[in-house]
């Protein structure tokens, strides 16, 4: 089953640029179902061979997709969500970095009470594998499996995946739910999906300094969850005030500190790499059963 | 990004929060002349960088007439202020702010931030200004009022009675904040602040409210539509390596060890600090070469990582999904040819094209130690760096 998309997934992408185009090709490729393409203005052409249209509302009255996912540069970004969200999308994923603050804070508000589940932003997408591709993630490196990813991260995410594939351990979903301030799935969502997921049997959760989402979702593991949990949580060694990259990664005035977070985790009973090297392998030696 | 207590206050006056009268002077000579036109009585001469506990370090100080204001401004200007936020080297003064002293009643905090937690814009206020507000959320959270705030484009009535009241101001005295509160909110929001802080906000004895330092932050993501904001940017306040790798997109955060990083994503270059460090090392910065990475890019990260006299090995770190691994390798080969990269070099390749890349690398000829996992990457720039062979 997996969670969020399968194969029978129908997905559009809003915003057919350069990257929209380069990864709708892809995930063709990698056998999802890239149903249309919405670009304001090109409506009624073909790109690729995906049919596109102005509107979310056409394309989805055309196509019957399901999801979509975000090209949209920064500044109609967070318009492109809303209209995901009108055209009552069950999911939309965006990938777009950048996206200022406030107009996520709105778009999210707005988004409180719609059917629309928002992945994102400035997230690497998902993937579930041998199935379906929303987004930019290398699929060729996951494999079919037991094991839910969830990362704030992108390129870590691959890092993760790739350690887990190399010790014959496949996974059912990897989510990157992205590394900004304001983001529509939390690791708590994705903790609650795999947790109700009957072909999810453990999960592995990767995340950074900044925020309190990580000490929020140990409380939920801790109280909740029969799932066994690994977790890296990266930015050990991050100086205080600095953003790391990420909008989110910021150590603020002692909170978001790393420290803190493998705390809150370790006593919630998840199983913490110690280096970023020995995720798959932390997971793998206290879950032995998902092994061959 | 930030900027100077004088760009703030100028903002906080633009959108009617009360400040007291000044001006900025780059001179001893045009601090007397700003001192000369405030209103009798006395004057603070205060420096302007980007850090707080300026008061502490000596940067702040009062003057009783014009000839002392420029007095106190030629030692000001130019002298090298340390704080607890400058870091041990300190940071040069340039500018003073020269500002008519202002008499005290009561010393409050105030402030416009994103609440995170609760996804929404908050309030937050304390009878205890003047002061560092995360001690005060240390010591006596009690003293601390958060209001959120439940839609980010009104500032409603009750919250502005919720943060007055808290502050034990009668109803007059909470009419006032309003007019404050309501300014520094608009600020926020209609300039895409990140942090909109007076701290202190004084009462004076005559029972007006007047900012006397304020704090803003802007949103990165959203200068692009504040050109008057963005202007305000002060590239001598910023880390001369930051900001030239701003200029070319890269994200970079200086630190102070010897393994120079070049990674791609903003968590595996996190994660790579991390493995170093539990390898024993110490990395020398933070640098996200971003999904974009080529061979240009590649270069000129590997300048500024060269630019840094303390980088004793150089660790590569790249997890291609979107970037190509070939593309990365070439970049590194040019590099290395071009710049006379004297320091080893320690290359991790995986993901798209990470087998051409890899070739790319040993026909190039150059002292290039490889490495397949992020450990033996990790252990082998420590090595490196240490003097050891990789």
């Amino acid at each position: 089953m997996a969670i969020l998309c399968d194969k029978n997934t129908k997905v559009l992408v809003q915003g057919m640029g350069r990257m929209g185009q380069f990864h709708a090709k892809i995930s063709i490729e990698y056998g999802t179902q890239i149903v249309g393409g919405v670009h304001p203005g090109k409506g009624g052409q073909e790109i690729e061979g995906i049919p596109i249209f102005d509107s979310v509302v056409d394309a989805v009255e055309a196509t019957g997709a399901q999801a979509s996912v975000i090209f949209v540069p920064p500044p109609g970004a967070a318009d492109a969500i809303l209209e995901a969200a009108d055209a009552g999308l069950d999911l939309t994923v965006c990938i777009t970095e950048g996206i200022p603050t406030l107009d996520m804070l709105r778009a999210k508000q707005a988004l409180a009470g719609s059917k629309t589940r928002l992945v994102g932003p400035n997230c690497p997408g998902l993937v579930t594998p041998e199935q379906c591709r929303i987004g930019i993630m290398p699929a060729q490196i996951t494999q079919p499996g037991p094991v839910g990813v969830v990362s704030r991260s992108g390129t870590l995410t691959y890092e993760a995946v790739d350690q887990l594939s190399r010790l014959g351990i496949g996974q059912s979903t990897c989510i990157g739910i992205g590394g900004d301030p304001i983001i529509g799935t939390s690791f708590l969502d994705a903790l609650e999906l795999f947790e109700a997921d009957p072909e999810t049997k453990a999960v592995v959760m990767i995340g950074e300094i900044g925020g309190s989402a990580e000490e929020t979702a140990a409380e939920f593991i801790g109280a909740h969850m029969k799932k066994p949990v690994a977790a890296f949580i990266a930015g050990q060694n991050a100086p205080p005030g600095k953003r790391m990259g990420h909008a989110g990664a910021i150590i603020a005035g002692g909170k978001g500190k790393a420290s803190d977070k493998i705390a809150a985790l370790k006593a919630a009973g998840v199983f913490v790499s110690p280096s970023p090297a020995e995720i798959g392998e932390t997971l793998a030696n206290n879950v032995p059963s998902l092994q061959g | 990004m930030n900027i100077h207590e004088y760009q703030a206050k100028e903002l906080l006056r633009e959108f009617g929060v009360p400040v007291p009268e000044g001006a900025v002077a780059m001179t001893p000579a045009e601090a007397e002349e700003a001192a000369r036109d405030l209103p009798k009585g006395g004057v603070v001469v205060k420096a302007q960088i980007h850090a707080g506990g300026r008061g502490k370090g000596g940067g702040v100080k009062l003057a009783q007439s014009a000839s002392e204001t420029k007095q106190i401004a030629s030692e000001i200007l130019g002298m090298n202020l340390k704080t607890h936020q400058t870091g041990p080297e300190g940071k040069r003064v340039r500018k003073v702010y020269v500002e008519a002293a202002s008499e005290i009643e009561h010393e409050y905090y105030l402030a416009v931030l994103l609440d995170r937690a609760e996804e929404k814009l908050a309030i937050i206020a304390s009878t205890e200004g003047g002061m560092d507000i995360e001690e005060v959320a240390a010591k006596t959270p009690e003293k601390i009022i958060t209001v959120t705030v439940p839609t980010p484009d009104t500032l409603p009535d009750y919250v502005v009675r919720r943060v007055g009241y808290g502050l034990g101001f009668d109803t007059d005295q909470v009419k006032k904040l309003g007019g404050v509160l309501a300014g520094l909110y608009r600020l926020f929001v209609e300039c895409d602040a990140s942090l909109a802080e007076i701290n202190p906000l004084v009462m004076t004895p005559l029972g007006d409210l007047l900012a006397l330092d304020a704090k803003l932050n802007f949103d990165d993501n959203a200068l692009y539509r504040h050109p008057a904001v963005s202007a305000m940017r002060d590239p001598d306040e910023e880390d001369p390596r930051e900001r030239a790798a701003n200029e070319i997109d890269l994200a970079y955060v200086g630190l102070d060890g010897d393994i120079g990083c070049m990674v791609n994503g903003a968590g595996l270059a996190m994660a790579t600090l991390d493995m170093i460090q539990y390898c024993g090392g110490s990395p020398a910065n933070f640098l996200d070469a971003g999904g974009g990475a080529d061979k240009e890019k590649v270069k000129e990260a590997f300048k500024l990582i060269l630019n840094d006299e303390n980088v004793r090995a150089i660790l590569v770190n790249i997890f291609g999904g979107i970037v190509r691994c070939d593309l990365i390798a070439e970049g590194v080969v040019a590099a290395a040819q071009e710049m006379g990269v004297e320091v080893p070099l320690v290359v991790r390749l995986q993901g798209t094209n990470a087998i051409a890349g890899r070739k790319i690398l040993t026909e190039s000829g150059l002292d290039i130690t490889s490495a397949e996992t992020l450990e033996e990457a990790g252990e082998k720039a420590v090595a490196a760096a240490r003097g050891g062979k990789a």
